[in-house]
């Protein structure tokens, strides 16, 4: 009965074939695959190593056209789109009125009067209700448009290497129109893993062709096919914030506790000063005089510390082997001071790492704390350190 | 003719949900306790009969979304055999071949109202959020008896101040959202939200049920949020039916009551509450028996606890003129179908999830306006709001095998109708009803192996519910809270020492909830009962 199934994506009879392990995961409405072969250790290798080629279709694609088009966006987001070139993708968060984050992504202005807006959460009534009495249309087109992530050390030589037009230069955070083997598409230097990387906007039919060439172009490079779980460690790595996981939107809160401002989600950096009017601009403004009241920081967990806890009971050291996301609290002393949201063990660096709210008393870099882990069914506190993230960012990311 | 043998702490009169609740936290508390059940079956609005051989109907009240989980865990009602099956989706079928459809899951949810509107889908999980944030901010009230805001006893003084701290504790944005809520109609409040008809339509229906209101009259935006009180307290997706069918909610709290000691008389009509020197001192049956006792508790409604149980004369005149002026205006009847197949939907042929769920036929917002247009002059709906379940697909001992039973709720039915109820009006209802159905449904027509009409005038007569009012007066703003049933005695008690008021027309009132149940026999307690 698929009256109220769950939907797949235009991908899905390539990466259904690949899934050996069964593994999906639901991602707004959809399933995509969580890992393609039972552990996914090679498929984040693939991130940091080769190439990862990952199903993104179900994040929400926005269309905005028109005169207005810059404006609508100016007023809805934290940065300056009217300062946005054509070619630029912003990231960016967007809030309520009391300056609180509703949600984040990214806005690719593709030309003067036309957009792409991508989120996590629906934001089409958000858009529609921002846009009273502006000459601006806006289009759904989420079901309509495939998303495909590259992204990895080799992922630029792909790319290239079936483009048919030149995009060696393609900087970070910017776009273009191009034909991958003959294949329309709009290719962004964007992706949620913070390596080398881009993301290639599709329409729904050539899907299933646009993966067929970039698999069959990847495979000398080593380009694997990667799920969820992959990227959810290099999401973490890279210090990039995850909707429900690491912060709660706005819109969905229960209580105002609940809520968190970009300065207490660190993305301070996104809230442009001097801009036009945006929704929650005057609570930010006075945030920014005052100070927030919260921190997202990085925690790096001592390694000696955690080791010794397992010696306690006679064990080596064990860690989860997927990022783990229930929220974990974090301590001074005997006090909990803040909480971890997401975490995990990173294969590259060789550190148990974890992003977490803290008050901004303990947000200087270098501040020790500790982060409670249940070793043997019973709650420890390992000695951890507060950093900046992102943990990992190589050169090529930007190169 | 007197029983000198027993001399009971508390008498309650009416073996409904309500009454057996009070009576079973009052045997609870160590208190000997009597139940007087008119009827041969306990439960009142909530009884399972077998109407037609094999075919057992939830007669009246069918569906249990709002029972308190803290009744439930403190009688162990699961103990006593109480399972709710969740009733999961709903299923709105359209005049023009198309439906509307609400799932268990957000997502599925989500895929369908995007079908409707892109924006609505959007709207719709905001809208859940406020509304169950809504409810949260109401849900204290249910749990306590309400201060009388014009009293300067402490009691009263420090419950109001208990209240204006916890609305003070809103957000400014909820506070104002509260305020429309308390004010508006529910379609006007829908309209806020929504821009697909189907969806307002069904909506706005669940704040019409029980009330003789239209979608466009102000208050019934409140009523829409009585109905999200169910889904706060963790037990998201309440809404179900009883196994065995609402009965059986009544007969697991008749166990419990039983467990603890206390005595069920079913076939016990009371005819009067006695009075001694402006107490309460027991009961007369109409055959005269009579049984003493050191509290009544009436589970009937307001008007035959204060102006048939007792003489009014023994009554301050402001409370007898307040619950002459309670308003009843039963609004709905029920039609109880014996099915030889499951009804076959044009809008989504055959077998298929969206039957184990609640099916309304309420495809616009104009529609339900009509509907209460007819009832507002005295006619029934000629096309009326349709709740409909078929509880046999998700239970099936409750039809004989391979056949099913129908409940449709149906407004509106007025009891004032023109002319009254009779034979004829009644099966003229029912062919209303079936015709209705029948445009969106039409194997129904020959399915009907039987059917069971019931007008708000037959609600009355055999529930004893004044003017067939499910909820024992209506769920409106001016009946609510402290003000129901009447102002300064919304706290469970009476102006007559040691009788007491427990069914649904006292606060917070209103569905198969047991709160006020619960309250009254708190209430009993705090005030000694009456011992002397």
């Amino acid at each position: 009965m698929t009256i109220h199934g769950l939907r797949t994506t235009p991908f899905h009879s390539r990466t259904a074939a690949l899934v050996r392990g069964h593994a999906w995961r639901r991602w707004a409405g959809y399933v995509v695959a969580s890992s393609y072969d039972l552990v996914h250790d090679l498929e984040y290798a693939a991130i940091r190593g080769t190439a990862a080629l990952i199903d993104v279709t179900p994040l929400f694609k926005y269309r905005i056209r028109g005169p207005d088009a810059a404006a609508l966006l100016d007023r809805i987001v934290t940065r300056d789109v009217a300062r946005c070139a054509v070619g630029q993708v912003l990231y960016t968060p967007w809030c309520d009125p009391e300056g609180k984050v509703i949600d984040d992504g990214t806005v690719a202005r593709l030309e003067e009067d036309r957009f792409r807006m991508t989120s996590a959460h629906p934001n089409l009534r958000w858009l529609h209700q921002n846009a009273v009495g502006m000459n601006v249309a806006i289009e759904d087109e989420t079901a309509a448009t495939a998303a495909l992530s590259l992204q990895g050390p080799a992922a630029r030589e792909i790319l290239t290497g079936v483009a048919d037009t030149d995009l060696t230069g393609l900087r970070f955070f910017r776009a273009a129109e191009a034909c991958l083997g003959g294949i329309p598409v709009t290719v962004t230097r964007t992706g949620y893993t913070g390596d080398l990387g881009y993301e290639i906007w599709v329409a729904n039919g050539r899907a299933e062709a646009l993966w067929d060439l970039l698999v069959a172009a990847g495979a000398p490079a080593g380009l694997l096919p990667t799920g969820l779980l992959a990227m959810d460690v290099a999401r973490i790595e890279a210090g990039l914030l995850l909707i429900d996981v690491d912060y709660v939107s706005a819109r969905r809160a229960l209580i105002e506790t609940q809520k968190s401002s970009p300065f207490e989600l660190g993305l301070g950096w996104t809230v442009a000063r001097a801009k036009s009017r945006f929704v929650g601009q005057a609570a930010l403004e006075a945030e920014r005089e005052r100070g927030s009241t919260w921190a997202l920081r990085g925690l790096i967990v001592e390694w000696d510390s955690l080791e010794a806890l397992f010696s306690e009971v006679g064990l080596p050291p064990q860690l989860p082997t997927t990022a783990w996301r229930t929220s974990t609290p974090v301590y001074d002393g005997g006090e909990q001071v803040g909480y971890a949201t997401s975490g995990c063990w990173s294969p590259l660096l060789k550190k148990y790492i974890a992003l977490s709210h803290v008050p901004a008393s303990h947000a200087e870099p270098g501040t020790d704390v500790a982060l409670e882990m249940t070793i043997e069914h019973r709650r420890k506190r390992a000695r951890a350190t507060v950093v900046e993230t992102p943990f990992f960012e190589p050169g090529r990311k930007r190169a | 003719m007197t029983s000198p043998a027993a001399v009971w702490d508390d008498v309650v009169v009416g073996g409904g949900h309500n009454g057996l609740v009070c009576a079973a936290y009052l045997a609870r508390a160590g208190r000997r306790v009597l139940v007087l059940e008119r009827r041969p079956v306990v439960g009142g609005a909530a009884v399972t009969e077998e109407v037609f051989p094999g075919f057992r109907f939830s007669v009246f009240s069918y569906v249990v979304s709002l029972l308190r989980p803290e009744i439930i865990r403190d009688l162990d009602l699961p103990g006593h055999g109480l399972h709710i099956v969740p009733l999961e989706s709903t299923f709105n079928p359209l005049p023009d071949g198309d439906y509307l459809a609400t799932w268990a899951d957000p997502d599925a949810t989500r895929r369908e109202l995007y079908r409707h509107s892109p924006r609505d889908a959007d709207a719709y999980l905001e809208f859940g959020r406020l509304m169950q944030r809504m409810a949260m901010a109401v849900k204290p009230l249910l749990s306590v008896s309400p201060p009388d805001p014009a009293s300067w006893r402490p009691r009263d003084l420090l419950a109001m101040g208990r209240l204006a701290r916890h609305f003070r504790g809103l957000g400014e944005r909820d506070l104002h959202a509260l305020v429309k809520l308390m004010t508006m109609s529910s379609a006007d409040y829908l309209a806020e939200w929504f821009e697909s008809e189907p969806l307002k339509a069904a909506k706005s229906a669940s704040g019409i049920i029980g009330t003789f209101l239209g979608p466009r009259s102000p208050g019934t935006a409140y009523v829409l949020l009585h109905h999200y009180m169910g889904e706060i307290d963790g037990v998201f997706r309440a809404w179900g039916f009883a196994r065995g069918g609402t009965g059986a909610v009544s007969d697991a709290i008749a166990s419990a009551a039983r467990s603890f000691g206390a005595e069920i008389r079913t076939d016990a009509p009371v005819r009067q509450v006695l009075v001694e020197n402006g107490r309460a001192a027991g009961v007369v049956l109409d055959d005269g028996e009579e049984i003493r006792a050191r509290a009544v508790i009436s589970g009937l409604d307001p008007r035959r606890t204060f102006l048939e149980l007792v003489e009014p004369a023994e009554l301050p005149d402001e409370l007898v003129e307040a619950v002459r002026r309670f308003r009843f205006r039963g609004s709905s009847g029920k039609v109880n179908l014996a099915l030889s197949e499951p009804p076959d939907f044009t809008a989504l042929p055959g077998d298929g999830p969206h039957l184990r769920g609640a099916i309304a036929i309420a495809p616009g917002v104009d529609y339900l306006e009509r509907a209460y247009d007819d009832a507002k002059y005295g006619e029934f709906s000629r096309r009326p709001f349709l709740d409909i379940v078929i509880p046999s697909l998700i239970d099936p001992g409750m039809a004989p095998p391979g056949k099913h039973v129908m409940s449709i709720f149906v407004q509106y039915a007025p009891y004032h109708r023109n002319g009254g109820w009779d034979d004829r009006s009644r099966e003229a209802f029912g062919d209303a009803v079936i015709d209705t159905l029948a445009e969106y449904a039409p194997n129904v027509r020959s399915a009907i192996l039987h059917r069971q009409v019931i007008t708000p005038a037959d609600i009355e007569t055999v529930t004893g519910l004044s003017e067939g009012n499910i909820f024992q007066g209506e769920l409106a703003l001016s009946q609510l809270f402290f003000l129901r049933p009447a102002p300064a005695w919304a706290g469970h008690t009476t102006p007559i020492r040691g009788y007491y008021q427990c069914g649904s027309g006292t606060h917070p009132g209103g569905g198969v909830m047991g709160a006020s149940g619960h309250l009254a026999a708190r209430a009993v307690l705090a005030q000694g009962g009456g011992r002397w």
